[in-house]
């Protein structure tokens, strides 16, 4: 299978201080790819060095047969990568309709526009139910459901979440987890997501990296990373 | 009881005028978190151009909108070319920037035109077609044009997608780039229509008050002290603000402290203001966790 993102030897820094040291990593496209580590471990900071927010980078990152580092963010996102970032993003203040229409912000095709408000009201028939309410005042399992319907009006090519998981009870967890599998069965959008909770990630994803301090230390098939008797210790916890 | 009409009427109209330079403050307030001091200058500097234009023998009203192009122009321009590169500088040297930039409006304004004071026209007619008397003819067509004003930055704001996107990149830039809204000309957007819309209200004031370099000082305190009681990051708390202290302003003047301690009293509601309810009648308050 090709990749859509291809990450080659980046390196990134806030500031002084470095935070990713020659990371590679492929996304292969229709793929669940996961980015496995502690905290700590420079997961977000790859996100962000995708979308060249708030971090400074070196290294090659290549999207869909082009190179977008160095490009602004909010060109990165108009060409097809949405990033559901860390503490979700949503628009507090807006409602929950309000920030789905932004999602759809970048888009002239009104009539797809409208199909996927239904689209997404049917993959979380919570919002739905709270459309005219504030974000703010949502639950946080709510929240990220917001943000991932708010990416996919986007009709991305590529998705990037972040930790999704981070925070919500375990029922919650397996709900989005359940959406997000048939999100990227049903639209075949390629998928990046960083987890703490590896047990779910590699569950869900195809491929998968693992990243320490910095350095992506192992690599490949969710299956075979699971069954890495190191791993199991230090993040499967059995 | 007829004079206290008058005065509250007209306490009105001239609320207008501060209601939309409150309005411009707070558009800018709400993405930058900065007041811009020098908006009344703008406003002054943009209220001279329609002068010259009428001078040059334009009708009022095509001199009214090239006018409001121009001042667009120029609130891109200051947001773009003198703001952009202090953006991330300490609070403190926007501040100076600000002030910096109303000493330069207002000297540039005095260098050009000269600081004696100019007649300004009225697009409204002289004599009163309606039967009162409490209202100049000027004053109503004032409270119109506010009005007027207020209706389309509200449409503008609530039904459009670029209004949307407008609201979204002031609250949270981070999460607008990652939609692809391009924040940085949101930015401008704003900073552009705030000096439209202050351009309105000098152009509305320049009749009553005369055109001068120094025109719009006393106005700016009296939006900015609307702005502050309605709610500084509320842009319909700040316009009502606005209104309520032209009104309180004109019965104070008239009933109880004179007309030579007016603008005493727009310092006294910032004052009283920030001391009791520092959000504003209207404001958010916000609570931050450590």
């Amino acid at each position: 299978m090709s990749a859509i993102l291809e990450i080659a030897n980046l390196n990134a820094a806030y500031g002084e201080t470095k935070v990713l040291q020659g990371v590679s990593i492929a996304v292969e496209e229709g793929g669940i790819t996961a980015l496995l580590g502690a905290n700590g471990a420079g997961k977000t900071t790859t996100l962000r060095a995708i979308c060249n927010m708030m971090v400074r980078t070196s290294g090659t990152i290549t999207f869909a047969g082009e190179r977008i580092d160095g490009r602004a963010t909010e060109d990165i996102a108009r060409r097809g990568i949405a990033h559901v970032p860390d503490g979700r993003g949503t628009f507090g203040h807006l409602t929950v309709e309000e920030n789905l229409r932004l999602g759809a912000y970048t888009r002239r095709d009104r009539a797809a526009v409208n199909d996927d408000f239904q689209r997404v009201y049917a993959y979380f028939p919570r919002l739905l139910e709270r459309h005219k309410q504030q974000a703010g005042t949502l639950s946080g399992g709510e929240q990220q459901m917001l943000a991932i319907g708010r990416a996919l009006m986007m009709r991305p090519k590529l998705l990037l979440l972040d930790e999704p998981s981070f925070g919500l009870a375990p029922l919650i967890v397996r709900e989005i987890f359940r959406i997000l599998a048939a999100i990227n069965k049903d639209e075949k959008t390629s998928v990046l997501l960083v987890e703490q909770n590896a047990n779910l990630a590699l569950e869900l994803a195809g491929q998968a990296y693992l990243l320490e301090t910095g350095k992506i230390i192992m690599g490949g098939e969710s299956a075979v990373i699971a069954g890495d008797p190191s791993v199991r210790r230090a993040y499967l916890g059995y | 009881m007829q004079a206290f009409l008058h005065q509250l009427l007209s306490g009105l109209a001239t609320g207008g005028i501060y209601a939309s330079l409150a309005l411009a403050l707070v558009m800018v307030y709400q993405s930058t978190h900065h007041i811009n001091f020098a908006q009344g200058e703008l406003a002054m500097f943009s209220t001279y151009i329609a002068w010259t234009l009428v001078q040059a023998g334009f009708p009022y009203w095509e001199a009214f909108f090239l006018t409001l192009i121009f001042a667009f122009a120029l609130g891109v321009f200051v947001q773009n070319v003198i703001l952009k590169p202090v953006e991330n500088a300490s609070f403190f040297s926007v501040v100076m920037v600000f002030i910096g930039l109303l000493v330069i409006f207002n000297s540039v304004a005095g260098w050009i035109y000269t600081y004696t004071v100019k007649t300004f026209p009225s697009p409204f007619p002289t004599q009163a077609w309606y039967g009162g008397s409490y209202l100049s003819p000027h004053e109503v067509g004032m409270m119109g044009v506010t009005l007027v004003v207020l209706g389309l930055v509200f449409a503008f704001f609530r039904f459009t997608k670029l209004g949307l996107a407008m609201r979204a990149a002031a609250q949270n830039p981070v999460s607008s780039r990652l939609v692809g809204i391009r924040v940085g000309w949101m930015l401008a957007l704003g900073a552009g229509l705030a000096g439209a819309i202050g351009a309105v209200a000098g152009m509305m004031a320049a009749p009553i008050l005369y055109l001068e370099p120094n025109m719009m000082g006393g106005i700016l305190l009296y939006a900015l002290a609307g702005a502050v009681l309605g709610g500084i990051d509320n842009p319909w708390g700040a316009a009502l603000g606005g209104v309520l202290v032209g009104v309180v302003e004109n019965l104070a003047g008239a009933y109880v402290v004179g007309t030579e301690l007016k603008l005493t009293v727009a310092l006294c509601v910032i004052v009283g203001v920030l001391v009791f309810k520092p959000s504003g009648l209207f404001g958010r308050f916000v609570v931050t966790r450590v």
